[in-house]
């Protein structure tokens, strides 16, 4: 019927005296995360749980890969649908492997494959299956529990994932990591996935769309984290954006995107003689970055840490702290970069390989760069693609 | 389609110390229970031992020597557990699935009236409950007359444990085994009752000792167990009967509730 694979045609809930989600119609297309967000009570998460009916429409129709799903058996729908919430809800009395395998099991896959396939995903969520697939959930670290959450509601290999704050109970900086590998998975998977937060940031840096969510329960945009960023389409939206919008679009590019910056390096092997070399013939810098054996970076070294003999070279200068992987963004790599005791941020591949760096120059640039591409794509009018969008928010 | 991830997991040595491997294990870890478990038993079989010695020494007369015989002793005991331990099965058997279908939210209105019921059958003292029971005009005097007054009497911790250990059941629980399309069913059966068992056993122990103790009184309808000794010991003026039945019956409450703290150790479901 369409190229979406969720359809929400009208969707209204109403309860007793009050109205909870008014005509809410919107169209998710096939493998993008769509975040809906807004304040508490906005009606995000009853829309999404409309999706899966656990709670049931008052009126309006709900689409699954054309497919109109509002009055078939809601049990069944469910098994096509992963669902992750908050408290991630694993069964304390099961083990993973036995959590993992809730779906499979009910759709009667054979003894085998559910194994096979619990071990997959583990090793997909980067967990060692056979360390873990026979432990209960209380010996898991929270992390952990959530990235165990988020394997067994892909068991069946479901289209489409319904995530409700699924990162809300996390610490910070596990938070952050997690959110990174989900993008990264994510990025191989291409599920079709609505995910509720009440965090703007979180939204704008988890989705390809983002759907904000107001008081009065309806939609009052619903487009790309750049179009939000850049043409709020009204107070309300402008106002739940706070301030700071410049800073937010940095969550919107990730620092493989940009160039890096080379840095002079040395081998911590080659002795302090080459090392003072190599840091003399760069006049710009006056650090140097010194690697192990296998290109990680391990300290900054200066002409005075070189001096100094006593000590092994490991031990020399200030460590290196500020490491960022690839897919970070440059928000994260800011972050980093400010806490950083020379001003920037190191970029090392996923098996911790020196790349080379990001500076505040290269952050800049990339804001440049948004700024311009919001502009032109505005200019030439494709920016309201989106038919349920509500509100016009460009200047006129 | 591998990600590779530093796991923020635990330290393995601190995930073996969290591990619950067997119920052997967890008890090692506390010496207070260990004693629990052994000390129970040794009390009630040197109490045993001492009562036998006891009896053995005295120098009996016509009435202390025709009831204070193995036969008859042993005859009174084991009818003593076979009456106890046929009420205790059918009060799981009734107040298990009564407690699960009054914990569904269609049922919530109708609750009130079976926890009042069973709260009444637990307040009326169990002798009256016994003795009218008994009455000609409704089951008369007998063992089935004693077991359904026990079961009447006993009924509720099963079924209060029941529906207590269900709601306790984190909702979170529920809304996730829902969201993946378990039906209702399978969520009580699979998920609710399992997380529910350490409580009702807690409660199946209570009913048990309760219907040990309270089984005392069927002697007074004419369906024997311990009571039948102690009820003589009392009626004769014999103190050497009386306190025979009385050490047999404490030490059977005791045994019994040590066997149900063994069976709540192990029936309780790995992982909590």
């Amino acid at each position: 019927m369409t190229d979406f694979m969720i359809r929400l045609e009208d969707l209204t809930k109403r309860y007793p005296g009050q109205l909870a989600v008014d005509n809410v119609s919107m169209d998710i297309p096939e493998g993008e995360i769509v975040v809906f967000v807004g304040p508490s009570g906005c009606g995000k998460t009853t829309t999404m749980k409309m999706i899966n009916r656990l709670i049931e429409p008052t009126s309006g129709r709900i689409f699954l890969e054309g497919e109109d799903v509002t009055d078939i058996n809601a049990d069944q729908l469910r098994r096509r649908i992963g669902y992750v919430i908050q408290q991630i809800g694993l069964f304390p009395h099961q083990t993973i492997a036995a959590n993992i395998g809730t779906v499979p099991r009910m759709l009667r896959w054979d003894k085998k494959r559910i194994t096979e396939r619990v071990d997959e995903l583990l090793e997909m969520v980067g967990m060692d299956a056979s360390m873990h697939r026979g432990r209960y959930p209380k010996e898991l670290s929270g992390g952990q529990r959530q990235r165990i959450g988020v394997a067994r509601a892909m068991a069946a290999d479901p289209a489409v994932m319904l995530m409700d704050e699924p990162f809300g109970a996390i610490d910070p900086i596990t938070r952050e990591r997690l959110q990174n590998e989900f993008l990264r998975l994510q990025a191989e998977i291409k599920k079709t996935i609505c995910f509720v937060t009440h965090d703007i940031d979180e939204a704008i840096k988890m989705g390809d769309r983002v759907a904000i969510f107001g008081n009065d329960h309806k939609i009052q945009q619903f487009d790309t984290p750049e179009m939000i960023l850049s043409h709020p389409a009204n107070d309300f939206v402008e106002d739940f954006l706070g301030s700071g919008a410049a800073l937010k679009r940095l969550h919107l590019r990730r620092v493989r995107e940009v160039t890096l910056t080379p840095w002079p390096t040395g081998d911590v092997g080659v002795g302090r003689h080459a090392l003072r070399s190599a840091l003399a013939a760069n006049d710009d810098h006056s650090f140097l970055l010194l690697l192990d054996d296998n290109q990680h970076p391990v300290r900054w070294v200066s002409d005075r840490d070189l001096d100094r003999t006593e000590g092994s070279l490991t031990q020399a200068g200030l460590p290196v702290t500020a490491i960022v992987e690839p897919h970070a963004t440059l928000h994260d790599a800011l972050d980093e970069m400010i806490t950083s005791n020379v001003g920037c941020a190191v970029v090392v591949d996923s098996v911790g390989a020196y790349q080379g760096v990001v500076d505040i120059d290269a952050v800049m640039t990339a804001i440049n760069a948004l700024r311009l591409e919001t502009r032109e794509r505005f200019a030439v009018g494709s920016w309201h693609g989106v038919p349920e969008a509500v509100g016009d928010g460009g200047p006129t | 389609m591998t990600v590779t991830a530093t796991d923020p997991g635990l330290h393995p040595a601190e995930l073996e110390l969290e591990r619950e491997g067997s119920a052997l294990r967890r008890l090692a870890r506390d010496p207070a229970k260990v004693w629990g478990y052994v000390g129970i038993p040794l009390i009630v079989i040197v109490s045993w031992i001492a009562l036998y010695i006891w009896v053995t020494g005295l120098e009996l007369d016509l009435i202390e020597a025709r009831i204070l015989t193995g036969e008859m002793i042993r005859e009174a005991f084991v009818q003593h557990i076979r009456l106890s331990l046929i009420a205790t099965v059918f009060i799981v058997a009734i107040a298990v699935p009564l407690g699960m279908l009054l914990t569904r939210p269609y049922a919530k209105p109708v609750t009130p009236i079976f926890i009042g019921l069973a709260n009444i059958g637990q307040a009326i003292p169990s002798i009256g409950v016994i003795f009218f029971l008994a009455l000609p005009f409704l089951l008369g005097i007998g063992a089935q007359t004693a077991i359904v007054a026990i079961i009447i009497y006993c009924i509720l911790p099963v079924l209060r444990n029941t529906m207590v250990g269900i709601d306790q059941v984190d909702s979170a629980l529920i809304e996730s085994a829902r969201g993946m399309g378990m039906t209702k069913a399978a969520v009580l059966l699979q998920i609710e009752l399992p997380l529910a068992v350490p409580v009702v056993l807690a409660g199946v122990r209570t009913a048990l000792i309760l219907a040990v103790g309270t089984m005392t009184l069927a002697t007074f309808i004419n369906a024997g167990g311990l009571g039948d000794i102690i009820n003589q010991g009392i009626v004769q003026n014999r103190d050497s009967i009386l306190i025979t039945g009385a050490v047999l019956t404490a030490g059977l409450a005791l045994l019994i509730d040590w066997l149900a703290s063994i069976a709540e150790e192990i029936f309780r479901p790995k992982g909590l």
